[in-house]
């Protein structure tokens, strides 16, 4: 059991997402890194969906009402547990009593905004409508449907399975599947539907240009800033589905990309999808940051999914390996 | 490009989008549409299918290593589809035109040369089928807005606006299920409670049902 120390800092409890329920216009919410959240889970054995909680404000503090693990994934916000610095990407143990405190995020061999504190068996929160994820705009999910504030009291799942095992950890995503283009964090990009209602120059200027993620950006979309987008003709499109990753451009040229939080439909033409299996590199850049946009095919969006489920499966079988050898010993 | 085939799109790699052709808005496309949701919900690489206006977008259980396939069935099964005549519940709701409610009522007489009154009287005279939802959890998008009132979307959304407010953006009209950002045009308000996680189904209306919006008020 943990107890929220700080004021309100906009963390929000978070699975990998309410999917199915988009019929009722139901979004899908759910982690902005959904890497290091299905990460987080597996170093601790929970499913990898299993819900915790993701901090975009610091610094956050928690206490722990009881001992137990943790594990602490996401942006490097040099952790202390009472006063022992924690590495980032790490399992902890904490004793009924300590306090966890993340520090303002590192920027050093990474640059991430977001940090995923999860507990065994994942924050024990009731499923609504089939996930754990906070609803913002629907105000239910997560905790009472809200961002948490100081003195919620959350509940770990699973009572520890045998002795909890922690003092081990990974080595960030970020540094394994790196993805830069001149020294800018870059995300690969489908082109949509009015991808070619734009002028050649506006293409070209996309792919070739830096997008700032300007203050207007949080959970809902990130509003990008940079040479503005011109369409050859306005068109009024016929409201349909749209999916976190969705780049927008609405008439003035500055194009969003919707993100977790994002409603499930809209009517602004789009210019791409950044494509889900790069959608946590973006869910971690920073406001203030620039990032740039790579050009890719189905084929190549598909193998980087599988190149993510695959280093997920080996995080699992090394936390499985690293947990039975402790056990023998 | 020719606008008598239906276009197929893909959102990443997490959906695809199947627009009727055209650019209209008819009924008889959307009950085709809403047969070929009830046929593609069941295919196994699609977790849902959720009608928009006009249009279909199938989310991925998992990602098809290939598209050709699912296309050439959409198109098929597109090409099979009858009109499934949907008819549910009418609802009727009391609006306040104009004010506070409805801010961007200007903009819309601006847009149209329409005086408030005339535009309040063509809002409120159809009788608007339900053909999708989306947007936010219980909002419904409504067919058979009169297009003398049709004003484009804003140029730059509007960070937030509250529940129940009822807005027309482009060729469309609806209302506001809670308060959040939108595109849309605001020209009025109402009290209705259009969802609840905990019932089943948890939105009030559903494509089909049918929405009456009374004048309990116009603030000039």
């Amino acid at each position: 059991m943990i107890e929220i120390l700080s004021a309100s800092a906009l963390a929000t409890v978070q699975d990998l997402g309410r999917l199915g329920a988009l019929r009722w216009g139901v979004g899908t919410s759910g982690a902005m890194d959904p890497l290091a959240l299905a990460a987080g889970n597996l170093l601790l054995g929970n499913d990898v969906d299993a819900a915790a909680v993701e901090v975009p404000v610091f610094p956050f503090q928690v206490r722990f009402t009881e001992d137990g693990a943790f594990a602490l994934t996401g942006a490097d916000c040099a952790a202390r547990l009472d006063d022992v610095p924690l590495l980032p990407w790490w399992v902890g143990e904490a004793r009924a009593g300590q306090v966890l405190t993340l520090g303002l995020p590192r920027a050093g061999a990474w640059r991430a905004s977001r940090a995923y504190l999860c507990l065994p068996g994942g924050i024990d929160v009731p499923a609504v409508l089939g996930s754990r994820s906070t609803q913002l705009r629907g105000d239910f999910g997560g905790h009472e449907g809200r961002t948490l504030r100081q003195g919620d009291v959350l509940r770990a799942g699973a009572a520890e399975s045998g002795a909890p095992v922690g003092g081990f950890g990974l080595v960030p995503p970020a540094l394994v599947l790196p993805l830069q283009v001149d020294g800018v964090p870059a995300m690969r990009v489908l082109p949509a539907a009015e991808y070619a209602h734009y002028t050649e120059a506006s293409r070209a200027a996309f792919w070739a240009g830096e997008w700032k993620i300007t203050s207007q950006s949080d959970r809902y979309g990130y509003r990008l800033a940079g040479t503005p987008l011109e369409a050859g003709a306005n068109v009024e499109m016929r409201s349909h589905g749209i999916v976190p990753g969705v780049i927008q451009v609405p008439p003035g040229g500055q194009p969003i990309v919707q993100m977790r939080d994002a409603q499930p439909s809209g009517g602004y033409p789009k210019l791409g999808t950044v494509i889900e299996a790069d959608l946590w590199r973006l869910g971690q850049a920073p406001i203030g940051s620039r990032v740039r946009f790579i050009e890719t095919t189905w084929d190549e969006a598909i193998s980087a999914l599988d190149q993510m489920q695959a280093w997920l499966a080996n995080v699992q079988r090394l936390v499985a390996l690293y947990r039975r050898q402790q056990a023998r010993s | 490009m020719s606008t008598h085939e239906p276009t197929i799109s893909v959102l990443g790699t997490s959906a695809l989008l199947f627009e009727a052709p055209g650019h209209a808005m008819t009924l008889p496309d959307q009950q085709r549409i809403w047969a070929l949701a009830q046929e593609a919900g069941r295919w196994p690489e699609v977790r849902e299918a959720v009608p928009g206006m006009n249009n279909l977008m199938l989310s991925f259980a998992r990602a098809p290593l290939a598209l050709a396939d699912l296309r050439a069935r959409l198109l098929a099964a597109w090409d099979a589809a009858q009109p499934l005549p949907l008819e549910g519940r009418v609802i009727e709701l009391p609006v306040v035109y104009g004010g506070e409610g409805g801010p961007h009522l200007a903009d819309v007489v601006a847009h149209t040369g329409l005086s408030i009154d005339q535009i309040v009287e063509i809002h409120s005279a159809p009788a608007y089928p339900v053909y999708a939802l989306g947007s936010h959890p219980g909002y419904c998008y409504l067919g058979g807005m009169d297009a003398r009132i049709a004003t484009p979307r804003r140029k730059v959304p509007v960070l937030s606006i509250p529940g129940g407010a009822v807005s027309i953006g482009g060729a469309q009209t609806g209302v506001s299920a809670s308060a959040g950002p939108s595109g849309w045009n605001t020209i009025g308000s109402t009290a209705m409670r259009f969802f609840d996680p905990t019932r089943e189904p948890p939105a009030l209306l559903q494509p089909g049902d049918t929405l009456r919006f009374r004048v309990q008020k116009v603030i000039r």
